[in-house]
């Protein structure tokens, strides 16, 4: 499980991969703030392809990276999401808030 | 109701986080007989990790503690997965049901229940302030055409 951060122009990029679930999203997270924190980007995307399972612990994830992003006045979106953390979205409505591709 | 069980397996473990992986993956294991699509194994993944998770998180606070999960097979390709603890027990379940309700940091969502009752065909919470919870989730998995 791990973040790995690519920055394009004011566009940053973190690819997660491994499982998002409460036991490596605390890491995870704690990782994104810093990231956010630092680098304040102007648009964050999350790529979530080598994710290999998400359960609401990435819930938690997304909207508290959402949180920090709109508090420095950015944008957030993820994409390339597997198809099952893709129903785990879904089922909570997630996409109204972060834009999901 | 009274179903007949046609197989059977338990297992326990403490209530540590890396356990949460454990518990997915022996679910899956035996879900694995009925043949289940990637997208059945999926949900009973899922609902797995949100069941036990919430033992971890909300059953022990302060310690570590049992879990115990009770896998069946029942009549008509039902699985039945019952997650049960002896933690601190559920004081208003209606509320802990609810999307977005949590007693957690925010680590936590507070859509573990709403998860749970989206991938599975029933839930059924029991808890006892200071005695425990216990989760009962079936899912009837759809036969497929090769059998």
């Amino acid at each position: 499980m791990s973040v790995t951060v690519t920055s394009r122009g004011s566009c940053l990029t973190a690819a997660l991969s491994g499982d998002i679930d409460h036991h490596g999203a605390r890491t995870m997270m704690r990782e994104l703030e810093e990231i956010i924190s630092e680098e304040l980007p102007r648009r964050l995307e999350l790529d979530l392809s080598d994710v290999s399972f998400m359960d609401s612990s990435g819930i938690a994830l997304l909207l508290m990276a959402r949180r920090q992003m709109e508090h420095a006045g950015g944008t957030l979106r993820a994409v390339h999401i597997p198809a099952q953390a893709r129903r785990v979205l879904d089922a909570a409505g997630v996409g109204r808030l972060v834009p999901l591709e | 109701m009274q179903h007949i069980v046609l197989d059977e397996a338990e297992v326990s473990f403490p209530s540590r986080s890396a356990n949460e992986g454990f518990a997915r993956a022996a679910a899956a294991c035996f879900a694995a007989r009925l043949d289940p699509t990637l997208e059945e194994l999926a949900d009973i993944r899922t609902a797995v990790s949100e069941a036990v998770t919430n033992a971890v998180v909300h059953a022990y606070p302060d310690k570590i503690g049992k879990i115990t999960m009770r896998l069946r097979l029942l009549e008509d390709d039902v699985l039945e997965i019952v997650v049960r603890d002896q933690g601190v027990g559920i004081p208003d379940i209606k509320k802990a049901r609810e999307p977005l309700f949590t007693t957690g940091n925010e680590e936590r969502s507070g859509m573990g229940f709403t998860i749970m009752e989206s991938f599975m065909d029933t839930l059924q919470v029991r808890s006892t302030v200071g005695r425990g919870t216990t989760v009962t989730m079936r899912r009837r998995l759809a036969r497929r055409t090769s059998q």
